[in-house]
């Protein structure tokens, strides 16, 4: 524990030296993609719990980290103007439930706040998660992997093909996440190192609970799975239950990143539930060396941030496909050592 | 304590275990001698919950276990130590131990847990000094003597061996037997399979023979070892591996 403490002071000086550095140098900008960078890095921490702990294989988080986005983009622009009278939305309003705003051109839109998107996104993630879960982690092997990518390709069809989500345009104007006054996820330019401070804050949050969870008696049970299920199974490890949980906390966090991300760009498009972007998270979590996640977090703002700058150009997803394949051919313990245990 | 009634299981479409029956009284040792691929190993999995069965009656301490969830048939007291020790080895010794207690967690205060710990190590001389050693990095004898105290850290008191004794060498094989009859005298029971069969048929009270799948002979162990069928099938190989207690 003491060198995870170590690595959080290192992680706060690296996230303030950014801050400083790019500032001095005019470069300000560059924030907006380590921004992006900070919420897919969630997803890939959720995953490293799911496959260097638990042992299985997510070809679905982007398919969780779509609903998460989408859920909150429908609810936080949907119009409710039109039913402003009904008494059920009175009730909504008189809860707080509801917001009201003005569009571009001055209309006034009533809509969900976006704490109940949020809320919705991560408890509709969990619920479709546990559902997937229940069945196919009761089996043992890499069924889950075969399973999520069935509900990837799924959910990126019915984003593609559903008038409420946009269909190929996605959803545009989306409104900040205001989760305190004066603190706001959105993607407006004088508040884009505010933005920057709170993705990684979060990220580092997360880190943290993640980091007590695996060195707790949850961790062991979940390395031991990893290790021998029979034997976890024979000295009375609840090994469904073990993974079952881990899966559906893995997706509860991507559809978090996705609902937050999707504020802070004003908008979601049917890219992100493709499965290439599901491959990618795998890709990284397994260059990051699979059980790390200082390795996963490390490597997944290197390459996200490589990505989203545009770096790769056209090679973009064939990028992260041969890393991918070198990573289980060459190094299939992952090539960042930082933080690995043992 | 244990009763087995015409239980049946197997694989995909294969029936491995044929109506089988058997029973072990509190405090006994009982061996399960058979050829390889008569069905022992299945036969204990289908006890702990591991594979299901298709037919028949699992009951312990009066509880009907068939088919039960194979955490809670290990918080009722029945556990097994897998056939070829399957210890975690990317862990420590003493995190296999206290994985062995994971069902006692949420009843029991930690200091109860420490006490076994304690006791595990006290039979285990061996496992407490190289507490903080890797298990993989522990040879094939210390790795058994793990696996059987992770099962003893369960705190349960029936505790079902399979094959302990494989790939071991002869002094090492001596040793696993003595502590069996150890554990009993500590109040466990103890349902053995083995292949080794006189050396484990020499510490039990009874013994059962199998084959293809079926039950095909119950007799106290000292009966079994005069039995002409028995010697020729089961007994011819190893008579070095006796044991004195
Ligand atoms: N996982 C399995 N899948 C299919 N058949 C199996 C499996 N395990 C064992 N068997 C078959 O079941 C029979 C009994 O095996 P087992 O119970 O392991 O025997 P034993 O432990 O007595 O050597 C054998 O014919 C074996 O081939
Ligand atoms: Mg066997």
């Amino acid at each position: 524990m003491r060198r995870s403490y170590i690595h959080i002071l290192l992680y706060l000086a690296l996230i303030v030296g950014v801050d400083l550095l790019t500032h001095a140098l005019g470069k300000s900008y560059y924030l907006t993609q380590l921004t992006m960078s900070f919420y897919y890095s969630m997803v890939v921490l959720g995953l490293v719990l799911l496959m260097g702990y638990a042992g299985q294989i997510s070809l679905g988080h982007a398919g969780f980290f779509a609903i998460g986005g989408y859920s909150t983009a429908v609810l936080s622009t949907i119009n409710l103007m039109p039913y402003k009278e009904k008494p059920i939305i009175r009730l909504l309003e008189s809860m707080g439930f509801l917001l009201m705003r003005e569009d571009l051109y001055g209309a006034r839109i009533l809509s969900f706040n976006p704490w109940i998107g949020v809320i919705t996104a991560v408890v509709l993630a969990g619920v479709v998660a546990y559902l997937i879960g229940i069945p196919v982690l009761k089996l043992k092997g890499h069924y889950l992997a075969m399973a999520t990518l069935g509900f990837g390709i799924i959910v990126y069809r019915v984003v593609l093909g559903t008038p409420v989500f946009g269909e190929a345009d996605g959803i545009s104007d989306v409104p900040g996440f205001q989760i305190f006054p004066g603190l706001s996820i959105n993607g407006e330019m004088d508040t884009k190192r505010m933005n920057y401070y709170i993705a990684s804050a979060i990220v580092l949050v997360l880190l943290y609970l993640l980091m007590n969870l695996i060195n707790s008696r949850v961790g062991r049970a979940l390395r031991a799975i990893h290790g021998s299920e029979d034997a976890a199974e024979a000295v009375g490890i609840d090994t469904a239950g073990y993974k079952l949980r881990v899966f559906v906390l893995s997706a509860v966090i991507a559809a978090f990143a996705g609902a937050l991300l999707t504020h802070f760009n004003g908008g979601i498009g049917p890219g992100e539930s493709s499965v290439m972007k599901s491959v990618r998270y795998v890709a990284i979590v397994a260059a990051g060396g699979m059980a790390s996640l200082w390795g996963g977090l490390a490597t997944s703002m290197v390459l996200n941030f490589l990505s989203l700058r545009g770096y790769f150009g056209s090679y973009d997803d064939a990028v992260f496909g041969a890393v991918l394949i070198l990573i289980m051919l060459f190094a299939p313990e992952g090539i960042i050592k930082i933080g690995r245990r043992q | 304590m244990l009763r087995v009634r015409n239980i049946e299981a197997g694989y995909g479409k294969v029936k491995v275990l044929r109506r089988v029956s058997l029973h072990v009284s509190p405090g006994e040792i009982v061996t399960i001698i058979g050829a390889n691929g008569a069905g022992k190993t299945t036969l204990l999995k289908s006890i702990a919950g591991l594979l299901r069965t298709w037919s028949g009656e699992i009951r312990f301490r009066d509880k009907d276990i068939t088919n039960g969830a194979p955490e809670s048939i290990v918080a009722l007291g029945c556990v097994l130590v897998p056939e070829g020790r399957q210890v975690f080895s990317t862990m420590t010794v003493r995190e296999n131990l206290e994985l062995g207690a994971t069902v006692r967690y949420k009843r029991e205060p930690k200091e109860a847990i420490q006490d076994d710990l304690n006791r595990v190590f006290e039979l285990f001389p061996r496992l407490k000094e190289r507490q903080g050693q890797l298990a993989g990095t522990l040879s094939g004898g210390e790795q058994q003597m793990l696996a059987i105290g992770r099962a003893l850290m369960s705190g349960a008191e029936l505790i079902m061996m399979d094959e302990p004794s494989m790939g071991l060498a002869p002094v090492i094989v001596k040793e696993i037997f003595r502590i069996i009859s150890e554990l009993r005298k500590q109040g466990k029971t103890i349902l053995l399979v083995e292949q080794n069969a006189k050396a484990a048929l020499s510490i039990s009270d009874r013994g059962y023979v199998i084959e293809t799948g079926r039950i095909v002979l119950q007799e106290p162990a000292e009966a079994l070892l005069e039995n002409r069928d028995v010697q020729r099938a089961y007994l011819g190989r190893d008579l070095d591996a006796e044991v004195e207690i």
